[in-house]
């Protein structure tokens, strides 16, 4: 059976994978090919790019880093952070990106998921979901019934800052029918905390889509990992830090998800 | 002893359908140091007839594939090809081998009998609770052992050589291949069905995943393609 997917995410600006230490100083992690054959070689399934870079004027740097990845490392790349348009989805592809993932310019302008899905492919274009448990406060708004909308998740765009007044659930269904192949779904409740995914919110937004959902923010220890799959009904796990930070291997990450009974891909099949 | 060895040509066909980039890197990075091989990306057909092997990758839609190979005048020249010398395709590329597909109802190349039909999975559920989603995407499981059921002839194609059975390949798909005679299929992959996960007929093969996404063994079966004589 299809195997439980493990995706370590990278973080990008300025030409160069960096990462923050507490989430704050960013220092320079290394070659980006360097550390994509590292991951390749501990057995990720994927690897996520996400490009921080705040101002457009640097983003095009990105596209030789994915190029350099894409001639080095064979296995499933996707970009995310900052695509806007159809045309962004184009000169990502053709750098070598497999997937792109839409975040914010999805909210702005829904059709951009529809044209590029239906340009290139639902395969090849992810949405990613910041959703953040609602406010006792919010939960009184009116939903699409008059009636309060009642408890549940925020969208956030714009790296989590705005609350856009989407449910998460019923935005991830619509971006599903929109053409989104798959759905990268962030709880920014829990993001940084290594206090494990949200699982309800994970469940709920699996159950509710016909596609793949990778389950992200949060992770801490190798459970959680088990849990959002296991519990969540996570179809991949996205996870930075314990990586990163080498507190476990993907391949230790990979001996724990198998020894509890999920299928995973080993190097070694 | 000093032997010139004579330089092979690889074409990758480019009929228009997406990025065949990572397709062409993963052939060139399959290749020994031993071996003298170009491979080109093109859309000539001359190129693909003057080739000594060609790969036709494929992704998108079954009836924008057909339509765009017949557009780009290629498809003569993979007919050629299929005819004369080791052809791989890959994806859409193995679905359009077959004689129809029910994507679009659309007619394929009838290289070899079958049809390619879309997963109904609709409502049901994997061994361990979670259910099925279409389309697959993700790392599935290849078997082309006889016990398995994936052919009638006992021995694995060539092309296995040195990669286990049951190794893990990627695979990103709605619709998967249905040959009419068993002695074509290849391999096997189960996801809610038993299906044909590469096929296989004279100097033909194809696979349903990507290899040029599929890490070392993806390598390893592009690397066992060009040192395939059949």
């Amino acid at each position: 059976m299809l195997a439980k997917r493990i995706i370590p995410c990278l973080d990008v600006t300025g030409g160069r994978v960096v990462k923050g230490v507490n989430f704050v100083a960013l220092r320079d992690a290394g070659d980006p090919v360097e550390i994509a054959a590292r991951y390749n070689e501990q057995g990720a399934d994927e690897l996520t790019f996400l490009d921080i870079t705040a101002t457009s004027d640097g983003r095009d740097l990105i596209l030789p880093i994915i190029e350099a990845v894409a001639s080095q490392v064979f296995i499933p790349l996707t970009v995310g952070g900052g695509v806007r348009t159809v045309e962004d989805v184009r000169r990502l592809l053709n750098a070598g990106a497999d997937k792109v993932s839409f975040n914010s310019a999805a909210i702005a302008n829904p059709q951009v998921v529809r044209d590029a899905a239906g340009k290139y492919g639902s395969q090849c274009i992810v949405v990613a979901i910041d959703a953040k448990r609602r406010s006792a406060e919010d939960a009184q708004r009116p939903g699409p019934d008059g009636q309060p909308i009642g408890p549940g998740w925020d969208v956030y765009s714009h790296g989590g800052r705005k609350n856009v007044g989407l449910d998460a659930v019923a935005w991830a269904r619509q971006m599903a029918a929109y053409g989104a192949g798959e759905i990268l779904l962030t709880s920014m409740d829990r993001d940084g905390t290594q206090a494990g995914f949200d699982l309800e919110l994970t469940r709920a937004v699996s159950d509710a889509v016909p596609v793949p959902v990778i389950a992200s923010g949060g992770v801490g220890t190798l459970d959680h990992l088990v849990d959002g799959i296991r519990l969540g009904g996570a179809d991949a796990v996205l996870a930075a830090s314990i990586f990163h930070y080498g507190a476990y291997t993907i391949a230790q990450a990979k001996e724990h998800l198998a020894r509890a009974g999920i299928p995973v891909r080993r190097s070694t099949a | 002893m000093n032997t010139l060895l004579p330089r092979e040509t690889v074409a990758v066909v480019d009929y228009g359908m997406g990025n065949l980039r990572s397709v062409a890197q993963a052939v060139m990075h399959a290749a020994l140091a031993t071996d003298h091989v170009d491979v080109v990306v093109t859309d000539n057909p001359q190129v693909v007839r003057d080739a000594h092997r060609v790969v036709l990758p494929g992704q998108g839609a079954m009836p924008d594939c057909m339509a765009e190979l017949e557009r780009s005048g290629l498809r003569a020249a993979v007919l050629h090809a299929a005819a004369n010398k080791p052809l791989f395709g890959v994806c859409v590329g193995m679905q359009m081998l077959l004689d129809h597909s029910e994507e679009g109802d659309t007619p394929g190349l009838g290289l070899i009998g079958g049809r390619v039909v879309r997963f109904r999975l609709e409502g049901q559920q994997q061994p361990d609770g979670s259910r099925y989603k279409v389309p697959q995407m993700g790392w599935n499981r290849v078997w082309y052992g006889f016990e398995h059921g994936a052919a009638e002839h006992a021995a694995p194609h060539p092309l296995w050589a040195g990669i286990p059975d049951g190794s893990y390949f990627y695979f990103v798909h709605s619709y998967h291949a249905h040959p009419a005679d068993p002695a074509h299929v290849a391999a096997v992959t189960d996801y809610g069905v038993r299906f044909a996960s590469a096929i296989a007929r004279d100097n033909l093969f194809a696979t349903q995943f990507h290899p040029e996404k599929s890490a070392d063994q993806g390598l390893a079966l592009y690397r066992n393609f060009l040192h395939w004589n059949p």
